[in-house]
């Protein structure tokens, strides 16, 4: 079980009280009726799926039920860093 | 050789110290006609079917470790083919129909056992589901039939069908022709099988890039030992399907996750066939060695590590004691995860890329080894003919485009 820092409550928290939403920075598109089917597959279904570096979406369900953002190497599964909501997408250092 | 009661006498008369090698360990030429990435059950099937029905026999197969050291060697082995939609139907079906003749036809023994899987229902709305599919499998020529619980307690009498119990199983849907098949002989089996044909097969030798020409075509692969060049790639990567069409400047609707499995210790016949619970994502069986074959679900992050958290393994056993209290004292011995790629509609995609020449079949999910044999003649047929067959088609890349989904998730609820 991974042990996850809370951005918001600055805690190491067991894995169980969080739940994965996904790949992040995936902004929802704020002209739906102008894109084309191309760019509606883009936003839906594709995804980086990254070997390595991962830009990801927790949510810390039991605990304050808050979402954050965070980068993890999906070889490891080590978390590289979590930050908050509306914070900058976290770079990836070479 | 041809394996033989006559071959087997033989060689126990030398003390089986004069097998010759089942498959030549080959030193990649320059280029091939059709290069395989990916040397599990799918690829090395594959590579069979383009040599023995399509007459093509330059062909390589490239795997960056072990032969069905992936997902081949990793899931629990289950095969069936009662999935709701048509062409879910179809695919499995076919998959089923080689499995049937596949130990005589590549003289292999990949221990083919129809010995039923049972699928639990818990629930009304599991009761309604179940019926459905049945419904739905009778239509398409499936086989699948409802048992109450008792029947079911008949059929698999481990089961704990008390009305009390934290699980209750009201019935549950019977795929007579179901069952399991030796996952290793099946990627060994198809590999002799193939080698026999004159595929080259080639392990510890990662792709590393796919080189494309100036009007797009594929030319190659990059790979550890050098270039190879070929007009024609095969990519049968399962959880890496992602990293490979990368290479080749390809983004996909795939998300690879770690599956995990476990095995008990051996112990006496007690599992006469498959029991499924898609709802307490509990999968059993037990091998002709004695084990507890058991299937768990999926982690619920994106990973490569090939391992997955205690917690998911832990819920899936506390099910099965639930269902099977007679196993309570049983010890695990191993367990182990897999990388499984995922759709978005939980369907494969199998079939042409935007990329002239370039051919792929990923995305079986958590539910690839029982199509191995189907995914392979069909990934072969696409290749020679340089378009799908009518029961691959709808599995393209364009229907996340066209929004023409073969929506398994919403049909079974579940990852499976």
């Amino acid at each position: 079980m991974l042990l996850i820092k809370c951005p918001y409550c600055q805690e190491d928290r067991p894995e169980i009280e969080f739940s994965y939403s996904g790949e992040a920075h995936i902004a929802r598109p704020l002209n739906p009726d102008d894109l084309s089917d191309e760019e509606w597959a883009e936003y839906l279904f594709i995804r980086s799926n990254r070997r390595g570096l991962h830009h990801e979406r927790w949510l810390h369900a039991h605990g304050c039920a808050r979402f954050f953002n965070a980068l993890r190497d999906t070889v490891s599964d080590k978390f590289e860093l979590t930050y908050k909501m509306g914070e900058p997408k976290a770079q990836v250092k070479k | 050789m041809k394996y033989s009661a006559l071959s087997l006498l033989t060689n126990a008369f030398s003390g089986h110290k004069k097998w010759p090698l089942q498959w030549p360990d080959a030193t990649p030429k320059k280029s091939y006609d059709v290069i395989i990435v990916g040397g599990g059950g799918h690829g090395l099937g594959a590579a069979y079917y383009l040599a023995r029905k399509h007459g093509i026999t330059n062909v390589a197969v490239i795997e960056k470790g072990w032969l069905g050291g992936g997902n081949t060697g990793r899931n629990t082995t289950i095969i069936r083919s009662n999935y709701l939609y048509d062409e879910s139907a179809r695919i499995y079906d076919h998959a089923v129909d080689l499995w049937d003749g596949l130990s005589q036809e590549i003289n292999y023994n990949v221990m083919f056992s129809k010995r039923g899987v049972l699928m639990l229902a818990h629930s009304v709305h599991d009761v309604q589901s179940f019926q459905r599919h049945i419904h739905a499998n009778r239509l398409n020529g499936v086989d699948n039939n409802w048992l109450s619980a008792e029947e079911a307690k008949a059929f698999c009498p481990p089961l704990n069908i008390s009305k009390d119990a934290r699980y209750p199983i009201l019935g549950a849907a019977l795929q007579q022709r179901a069952g399991t098949a030796r996952h290793d002989s099946v990627a060994w089996g198809y590999a002799r099988a193939a080698a026999a044909l004159g595929v080259d097969i080639i392990q510890n030798c990662a792709v590393t890039g796919i080189k494309r020409g100036a009007n797009g075509a594929v030319e190659g692969v990059e790979t550890e030992r050098g270039f190879i060049g070929a007009k024609k790639i095969g990519v049968s990567a399962a959880g890496n399907s992602s990293v490979l069409m990368e290479m080749a400047g390809l983004r996909f609707p795939l998300e690879s996750y770690p599956l995990q499995a476990l095995v008990s210790e051996p112990v006496k016949p007690v599992m006469p066939c498959v029991v499924m619970s898609n709802s307490v994502h509990a999968y059993i069986s037990q091998s002709d060695k004695g084990e507890l074959v058991i299937g768990a679900g999926t982690d619920q992050y994106v990973s490569y590590s090939q391992r997955g958290a205690l917690h998911i393994i832990e819920e899936t056993l506390a099910s099965i004691c639930e269902i099977f209290p007679l196993f309570k004292r049983m010890r695990m011995l191993r367990s182990w995860g897999g990388v499984v790629d995922v759709t978005p509609d939980r369907s494969p995609i199998l079939g042409k890329t935007p990329v002239p020449g370039l051919f792929v079949n990923c995305g079986w999910g958590t539910g690839g080894f029982k199509a191995t044999p189907g995914a392979a003649d069909l990934l072969a047929h696409t290749i020679a003919k340089d378009q799908p067959h009518p029961i691959n088609a709808p599995y393209n890349l364009e229907r996340f485009t066209g929004g023409r989904l073969i929506d398994e998730a919403a049909a079974a609820a579940v990852a499976h």
